[in-house]
């Protein structure tokens, strides 16, 4: 199973998805780290700009990543009962 | 309204520039993620599912205009343009940013708030009943009695680091409209037949987990002592509440263990020791604090009777209005559950509004109720179809109070890191399909939590929902039967849950089955639970 990382910016509390060799606001850049996430893990850790690190398991769908929890999916798109904050990657639907 | 004296300003002015160092320090890895989180908590800033959020004390829910008007401020500036008020009449932020904190927090200073306490371990902020100083119902207004436990809990060194947080509720009314038997104390202005007021203890109640009603553990305690005997109360806890499982560390599950009697016995024990101490202030401190919170000059003459030739606001009035110990005057509450919207959510521009009208026609005073709404609580009569008409174009006019659409919601899945499933949606959809026929159904307190920890009070609710997680699904439970008043009960689970669209059905199902039984129109539904009990509603819901 896919597994993606994430966790929120320090400065913001923005939710951020590892794209490769940065961070995206966007779910649909996310690039699967399946067997290497606890080695990206240990590395940003220490460096303590992200918040609540966490691997999350997701499934590979034709729309893109589609996380196997409703937290990640509500964490991924943004509230359902406000859409106009969904990001334009995803709609409220998506959840 | 209390008034900070340099003390207080002092306190909260160092807190800002205490939290603003420690802010710099963070973003500047000079201190580590583990060590500042409890330093941002003890400021009231979570991190939740898409940001941070932000939690304003607001003691005892009372406000001033230019208070509700810095809090429109913060949420234009800060946030997105919008607040939440919460069941503890507290207001939280959704989208806030740390970086943005140490201005905001000094934004709250200027006009005398702050956001802590309402976070971790210790004392919270102190709620009340939002009708205080206005209910014809009330013995004495309890403000002055939650100010100084303000005070004195405020950064209170031995109280910063108790077993669990501490919630405290203070009215003066027989009617409860504070919840006092579902809090860690409750207290109660009692009078006796020599006309004296004193309090009435009640230890040991609250929701989560572990729902409990509190226990009275002194019928009558002289106010001139109050402080001292709360001290012991917390000495007691503080000593012996269970910091090994988290699950057990409230006060309810200590006084449950002890057993009530021997609870009290301790306190009283422990009491002997600290009231020689003089921590109680002399009367005239008490004096001086409740000499903040005297009523507005009101107009003698206001008169009682007013047109309601408008249908419309007939209703408003007869729904949303209560009567005030002042003739001519009533006690308005302004609805935040306008059926579709949010509960509890206020626009920034509503906000604006209200601190308006409380400024031209309400005493300069808002109160926030638990129950997610606002309350003004000294307006003429004769000015409710003014203070209508414009609620009514700023979409706050809605004559829902304690009907079926006037849903308690805590934040749920949409927004708390904690929550297992969504509560506002399922709040939105029944608000909407009960509106039509809520002034037939009466009284109908309905409750919705996200989680276990029942910030959206289900177990008080007429009827509770509570949302769990179901092999990663959201699944919400039924009960019927709380209330949270002062024939307080705890709702009780009926049966298996249902998904989203299952729970809106079931209790369209207990409702029509209720309609069926109801003695007559003006049995509550929560009177025909307590007639009939569950069964028939198990049999319309489950078959």
């Amino acid at each position: 199973m896919p597994r993606l990382l994430t966790g929120n910016r320090l400065e913001t509390g923005d939710v951020l998805w590892w794209a490769g060799s940065d961070w995206s606001l966007h779910l649909k850049d996310a690039v699967a780290v399946d067997d290497d996430g606890e080695a990206l893990l240990a590395r940003l850790l220490p460096e303590e700009r992200i918040n609540d690190l966490t691997l999350i398991d997701v499934d590979a769908t034709p729309d893109g990543w589609r996380p196997r929890s409703t937290r990640e999916r509500v964490r991924a798109v943004g509230p359902s009962v406000r859409p106009d904050f969904a990001l334009p990657s995803l709609p409220v639907e998506a959840i | 309204m209390y008034r900070y004296d340099e003390y207080d300003q002092a306190i909260v002015d160092a807190r800002v520039a205490e939290f603003r160092e420690q802010v710099e320090r963070r973003l500047k890895n000079e201190i580590s993620e583990e060590a500042f989180k409890p330093l941002r908590l003890m400021n009231g800033l979570y991190l939740q599912l898409h940001a941070y959020m932000l939690r304003v004390a607001i003691p005892y829910g009372t406000l001033d205009s230019r208070q509700l008007r810095m809090l429109a401020h913060i949420a234009r500036r800060y946030d997105r343009g919008y607040g939440h008020f919460t069941t503890r009449q507290n207001i939280q932020y959704n989208w806030m940013k740390l970086e943005e904190m140490p201005d905001l927090l000094a934004d709250l200073a200027s006009v005398e708030m702050h956001a802590f306490q309402t976070s971790g371990n210790c004392i919270r902020n102190i709620s009340s009943d939002q009708f205080a100083a206005a209910a014809a119902d009330e013995i004495a207004d309890p403000r002055p009695y939650a100010e100084l436990l303000r005070q004195w809990s405020t950064l209170h060194p031995e109280f910063s680091f108790l077993p669990r947080k501490f919630k405290i509720a203070v009215t003066g009314s027989k009617i409860d409209r504070a919840a006092i038997k579902l809090h860690d104390i409750g207290l109660e202005l009692v009078q006796n037949e020599a006309g004296e007021i004193g309090l009435k203890v009640l230890v040991g109640g609250g929701m989560g987990r572990t729902p409990m009603l509190a226990h009275v553990i002194r019928e009558w305690l002289p106010v001139a002592d109050y402080l001292s005997y709360m001290e012991a109360i917390l000495r007691v806890y503080n000593r012996h509440g269970r910091r090994d499982n988290i699950y057990k560390a409230r006060i309810k599950i200590l006084v449950n263990d002890l057993g009530a009697a021997e609870f009290a016995r301790q306190v009283e024990e422990e009491w002997a020791l600290v009231k020689p101490l003089g921590l109680d202030p002399p009367p005239s401190e008490l004096a001086r604090i409740a000499a903040h919170f005297a009523p507005p000059v009101l107009d003698a003459n206001a008169p009682v009777a007013i047109d309601l030739s408008n249908a419309e606001f007939a209703n408003w009035v007869t729904v949303n209005t209560h009567p005030h110990k002042a003739p001519g005057y009533a006690i308005v509450t302004i609805s935040l559950k306008a059926p579709g919207e949010i509960p509890g959510d206020a626009s920034a521009d509503q906000m604006d509004i209200i601190a308006d009208l409380a400024q031209r026609y309400a005493g300069d005073e808002i109160r926030v109720t638990h129950a997610q709404n606002l309350v003004l609580p000294y307006v003429r009569r004769a000015d409710l179809f003014d203070i209508w008409q414009v609620l009514k174009a700023a979409g706050l006019a809605t004559a829902n109070l304690d009907r079926a659409s006037d849903i308690i919601s805590c934040p749920g899945l949409d927004y708390c890191t904690l929550a297992n499933a969504r509560s506002i949606p399922i709040a939105q959809k029944l608000a909407v399909k009960l509106a039509p026929q809520e002034a037939d159904l009466g009284e109908l307190k309905i409750k919705v939590s996200g989680c276990i920890n029942g910030c959206g009070h289900h177990h008080a609710g007429h009827i509770g929902i509570l949302g769990v997680d179901r092999k990663g699904e959201e699944n919400y439970q039924l009960l019927l039967g709380g209330s949270g008043a002062e024939d307080a009960t705890l709702a009780k689970i009926l049966g298996p849950g249902f998904d989203e669209n299952g729970i809106v059905t079931a209790v369209e199902k207990v409702i029509d089955r209720y309609k069926t039984l109801r003695a007559g129109p003006a049995e509550r539904f929560l009177d025909t639970y307590r007639r009939v009990g569950a069964e028939p509603f198990k049999e319309a819901v489950y078959g």
